[in-house]
């Protein structure tokens, strides 16, 4: 069945499965798969097909190139990107994991209710906005030395708890327990060093930010599993938080994709459709480089939101006067957006060994796969899902069907349009009483990057995460309600 | 010499057209739009700091993405607002060189108001040509 303009090409698979085939572009090796509902695929703009049908091209890319329903134009791959690689032939790409590698969302819970959180609301985010510090070029509290930098690439969030900036259950609940193996130091670059060094521990600008919410009874939508989880009490407060590898990641990025550049025709052969998917063969000196420090980068994230952690559970500790032991801050997961990992999935009933790249999309484990947190294993992997800071954020779990997709699913909203124009649409001080009148208070570093995240700005979160669902990527626990939130 | 953000596109980032009469003019007006999606007033930075910048490269476009991310370098390592001011751009042997001065101080949170911090210069659609009247370079920021 064709739908739109230059979509006629654009083949239903099932109601939410669309296929762009591989004669729809020169040099596609395999289709390009897009996940969604038939409404979300005619909002989704045509950057999206283009640049996911680019990623087809790539060598080694296994089954299809796809793209999860939050989709939308991104710059090489697009947001919302996933690609599986074999790693002989397949090559690996910084356009495929982007500049922030290992984006990602933390869940934490509080055993205080929006009843106990209403009156301390204020003082609350105020506090936050203190200890997590936000907005260009923000630095973090932990003076580091050079060596000891190095030391946290290489084992992440560990060194944190070890440093006491955390709970050793912590590490269970991230994903690759905050620390990734292989990384390497001493691939990346004196630049990147430099730009990351001051950074841990702050949450950068954009679409970053750290929020209060509230799990209302009425937006349960697994009982069973959403207590697994930690969410157990009526109107329970928790809090989400998303931000990544800083300065550091994007260095590490910016510098490989400069070298790819460099190798991929004249030393590989390799031919691609945009300069922003340079690339080198997994199985490659420049590959194996770029993985290594790219996991450095992993970790530096995992780092970062741990002690991003710390700070929370300081400045909660401060508001009630109790410890964060007692307030029940545990984490609920720790998970990634932008990377490339090696995983073994099935394909055509083998099981192999790939290196799924993930670009703004959720790795999505269903119950029993290595990797999951024993507590998990019989559930299946929390997947957290942020929406804008208007409307609400999920909570969802991996489910066996994810295996369509590399157990991949949606990472956010998926904006609708571009900041530019969200700008000139909202203020950010108006915006800001708006959603306080609403019950939303908001602080933020910046006024125009506030008018940029206006709710508007943003696909339904709703139609979004049902997709997924109706897709069978990964199935909805909780809705989330945000009632303070701090914006970079 | 002027910069544009561009509307209609990077529905994630922040895409821009920067323009000028010669090469030099060009590489400081994509400099400003750099600076200008993170510090929306720019005329509140002022010229109290120096840093040379450098960077050789076979093609022009990319001596420019070398530029632009120097900038993004000192606003994240030494948190510095840099704005280029003096700039030489010369071809010796086929491989372009430039030197560049950015002038500029750090980041004042009171005084410089704040916009979006840039991650980085992506190479999607990045383009430098010359056109009618000049030289225009079209970049998507990664936010």
């Amino acid at each position: 069945m064709a739908i739109v303009r230059a979509l006629e090409k654009l083949e239903k698979i099932s109601d939410t499965i669309w296929e762009l085939p591989v004669t729809y572009k020169e040099g596609m090796r395999v289709p390009a798969r897009i996940f969604g509902t038939e409404r979300l695929i005619r909002e989704m703009d045509e950057a999206v097909y283009d640049q996911v049908s680019n990623v087809a091209t790539l060598p080694g890319i296994i089954k299809y190139a796809m793209c999860m329903p939050d989709g939308h134009s991104g710059y090489g791959f697009p947001i919302g990107g996933v690609a599986a690689m074999d790693l002989k032939t397949g090559v690996i790409s910084p356009g495929g994991i982007g500049f922030d590698i290992n984006c990602g969302m933390r869940l934490v819970t509080t055993n205080l209710t929006w009843d106990d959180v209403k009156p301390h609301l204020t003082r609350l985010v105020d506090r936050l906005y203190q200890r997590v510090p936000a907005g260009v070029g923000s630095t973090g509290f932990l003076k580091l030395a050079p060596a000891e930098f190095r030391t946290i690439l290489e084992e992440g969030a560990g060194w944190c708890v070890r440093s006491g900036y955390g709970w050793e259950e912590d590490l269970e609940l991230t994903e690759e327990n905050g620390c990734i193996k292989g990384a390497d130091a001493s691939a990346v670059s004196q630049q990147a060093i430099s730009r990351g060094i001051n950074q841990i521990g702050t949450l950068g600008s954009g679409n970053h930010y750290l929020e209060i919410q509230v799990a209302n009874p009425e937006n349960i939508f697994d009982r069973e599993i959403a207590r697994a989880f930690g969410i157990t009490i009526p109107n329970q407060v928790v809090v989400m938080f998303h931000c990544g590898s800083r300065g550091f990641g994007h260095q590490v990025a910016s510098d490989n994709l400069l070298v790819f550049l460099k190798v991929m025709e004249s030393k590989y052969g390799i031919k691609i459709l945009d300069r922003e998917l340079a690339s080198a063969p997994f199985d490659s000196p420049e590959g194996k480089k770029y993985f290594a420090a790219m996991k450095c980068a992993l970790n530096m994230s995992f780092a970062n939101r741990q002690v991003i952690l710390h700070r929370i559970r300081e400045a909660f500790s401060e508001v009630f006067g109790r410890s964060a032991e007692d307030i029940g801050m545990h984490m609920v997961y720790d998970v990634a957006h932008n990377t490339a990992k090696l995983e073994h999935h099935l394909v055509d009933g083998k099981e192999r060994e790939l290196l799924v790249h993930r670009k703004g999309a959720t790795r999505a484990f269903g119950p029993g796969l290595p990797g999951l947190p024993a507590r998990y294993q019989h559930i299946g992997q929390p997947v957290i899902i942020g929406g804008s800071m208007e409307t609400g954020s999920y909570l969802l779990v991996g489910i066996p069907s994810g295996a369509q997709s590399f157990f991949s699913t949606s990472h956010g909203s998926g904006r609708t349009m571009s900041r530019t124009k969200a700008r000139k649409l909202w203020f950010g001080q108006t915006l800001q009483k708006d959603m306080e009148a609403r019950g939303i208070y908001v602080r933020t570093a910046s006024w125009p990057g506030l008018a940029e995240e206006a709710g508007g700005a943003y696909k339904s979160i709703d139609e979004v995460v049902e997709a997924t669902e109706l897709a069978g990527l990964s199935r909805r626990v909780v809705r989330f309600t945000p009632v303070g939130n701090i914006k970079g | 010499m002027t910069h544009r953000f561009i509307e209609e596109e990077a529905t994630a980032d922040i895409a821009f057209e920067a323009t000028g009469k010669d090469l030099r003019e060009v590489f400081r007006s994509a400099g400003d739009a750099v600076m200008n999606v993170m510090i929306d007033n720019l005329d509140a930075i002022r010229p109290r700091e120096s840093r040379v910048i450098e960077a050789d490269s076979e093609a022009l476009d990319l001596l420019l993405l070398d530029m632009l991310q120097s900038l993004i370098y000192y606003k994240d390592a030494e948190q510095l607002l840099l704005r280029v001011r003096q700039i030489e751009i010369d071809k010796l042997n086929g491989i372009w060189h430039l030197r560049a001065l950015g002038e500029g101080e750090r980041l004042d949170r009171e005084r410089h108001h704040q916009r979006a911090d840039v991650k980085a210069v992506t190479l999607h659609d990045f383009r430098l040509e010359q056109v009618d009247g000049g030289w225009l370079a079209h970049v998507i920021l990664d936010i």
